[in-house]
């Protein structure tokens, strides 16, 4: 079937994603520890339903930032977080 | 008086009641009657006073937790505030129906403790037949999906079965193996000397931790290893900082920046039946005390690590010199290191009862159980 190997990425099961109304910002909290995550990050793992494929995320994003490189530093960035195995 | 940042962590000992009765429990040698617990309504005013606070990480802890019947209660009390709750528990109690009840509380995941490798030198630690409940534990764990990470309390009895202890995580199926080495608090210390492992001891064991790590790169548990204190010549930072990332409450209410610090005399701890949490965190005097580097004596103050360990851990500077302001022991810097040198440097394989050929179970223990009455 043609585009049943394309990554559509979701968290892990053992991580949780959630706004930090204290300090601001999001966070990544899963067991022993919590990751605060920079700039946009937060709105782009929100993306990562399992549902969207990466071309499908960078699609969303580009309502909000038309003239931003998300081409590049989208997939790169999942791929930083899918290493650290909260992504799958 | 500066203002604190926000806290990140809560410890709930939900109880002191345990099944097992450990040498090493780090419960305070006073432990908390159950008649005096807080109540349900209680925990679960705290965690939403924690959460405002800036808590986002919980683990429920105890004695074993399990043993509260409102337990799915309270879990769900952290679940509504947005905390990300862990469950540490012996094991002993967690059937698959208890474990779906705090899944569907919102319960995120469970640390579960293992004295040994093998049944009989974790039974002899637990002081009750317990290694199979253990093992069943797992497999509920595991089947429910829910993340899973074992707990060791690495010590003489059973450093030298590291590689076993970890194959036994494997097996199991943990994706976490915390090997803590055994801290001196509360009632611990009175087994300190039963405890205290060999320097050779550690040393082989470190020496299987890289190996396992060099032979196993990506796969398996990821193993974490709490740092021996006694052997290392720099203390612990204990805590992240005093009153700076986390608080515990104790079974009965009290609020500590620290799970040691009950024994710390003199140092008032308040109380969540009396005050908000935000006072407690803030305010009070007890989380203040050790704070930041202006309580610091003796060689801490003028010290390029001071901003990295703290000055080490109040508690133990407190259980070894009586006075919780002076350097903890465990500081090679400290005028009072000799208390912890002149043990371990005395202690070497050959003092070792039997050494690694026997297995725990025939080592004359010399174990004072924890037997509450």
């Amino acid at each position: 079937m043609p585009g049943e190997d394309v990554w559509r990425p979701v968290l892990d099961g053992s991580v949780v994603l959630r706004h930090d109304r204290v300090r601001g910002g999001d966070l990544l909290l899963m067991p022993e520890r919590a990751v605060r995550l920079s700039g946009e990050g937060g709105r782009i793992l929100r993306l990562c339903d399992g549902s969207r494929t990466v071309e499908g995320i960078i699609a969303e994003l580009r309502g909000t930032f038309p003239d931003a490189p998300l081409g590049e530093e989208v997939p790169a960035f999942l791929e930083r977080i899918r290493a650290e195995g909260w992504l799958r | 008086m500066t203002v604190p940042p926000a806290p990140w962590a809560l410890l709930a000992e939900v109880t002191h009641a345990c099944p097992l009765h450990c040498p090493y429990c780090s419960n305070p040698v006073e432990l908390v009657r159950r008649s005096r617990e807080l109540a349900t309504a209680d925990w679960e005013r705290v965690f939403g006073e924690a959460a405002d606070l800036g808590v986002v990480q919980a683990h429920v802890s105890g004695g074993e937790p399990l043993l509260r019947p409102d337990l799915a209660a309270i879990v769900a009390a952290a679940h509504r505030a947005g905390v990300y709750t862990q469950l540490v528990t012996s094991g002993v109690g967690l059937t698959a129906t208890r474990l779906e009840e705090l899944v569907k509380a919102g319960l995120n995941s469970v640390q579960l403790s293992v004295q040994d490798a093998r049944a009989p030198g974790s039974d002899l630690i637990a002081g009750r037949v317990s290694y199979a409940d253990k093992g069943r534990a797992a497999g509920v764990i595991r089947a429910a999906g829910v993340p899973f990470g074992l707990n060791v309390v690495l010590h003489r009895h059973n450093l030298d079965h590291l590689p076993e202890i970890i194959a036994l995580g494997a097996a199991w199926g943990a994706e976490r193996i915390e090997l803590a080495n055994v801290q001196f608090y509360g009632w611990a210390l009175r087994n300190r000397a039963a405890l205290l492992p060999a320097r050779e001891q550690l040393d082989r064991a470190k020496a299987t931790l890289a190996a396992h790590r060099d032979a196993h790169p990506e796969g398996g548990p990821e193993l974490v290893w709490v740092m021996p204190d006694y052997y290392e010549g720099v203390p612990k930072p204990c805590m992240g900082g005093w009153g700076m990332r986390s608080i515990t409450v104790g079974p009965d209410g009290t609020a500590l920046p620290c799970p040691a610090a009950y024994a710390i005399e003199g140092l008032a701890p308040p109380n969540v039946r009396d005050r908000s949490l935000s006072w407690i965190w803030t305010e009070s005097p007890a989380f203040a005390a050790y704070r930041g580097t202006g309580w610091m004596t003796g060689p801490c103050g003028t010290c390029p690590r001071r901003e990295t360990d703290f000055g080490g851990c109040r508690c133990q500077a407190f259980a070894l010199t009586g006075d919780a302001a002076r350097t903890d022991p465990a500081c090679s810097l400290s005028p009072d290191h000799h208390l912890i040198r002149d043990l371990v440097e005395g202690l070497h394989e050959t003092a070792v009862d039997g050494g690694e050929s026997r297995t725990a179970a025939t080592v004359p223990s010399g174990f004072v159980y924890r037997r509450p009455t």
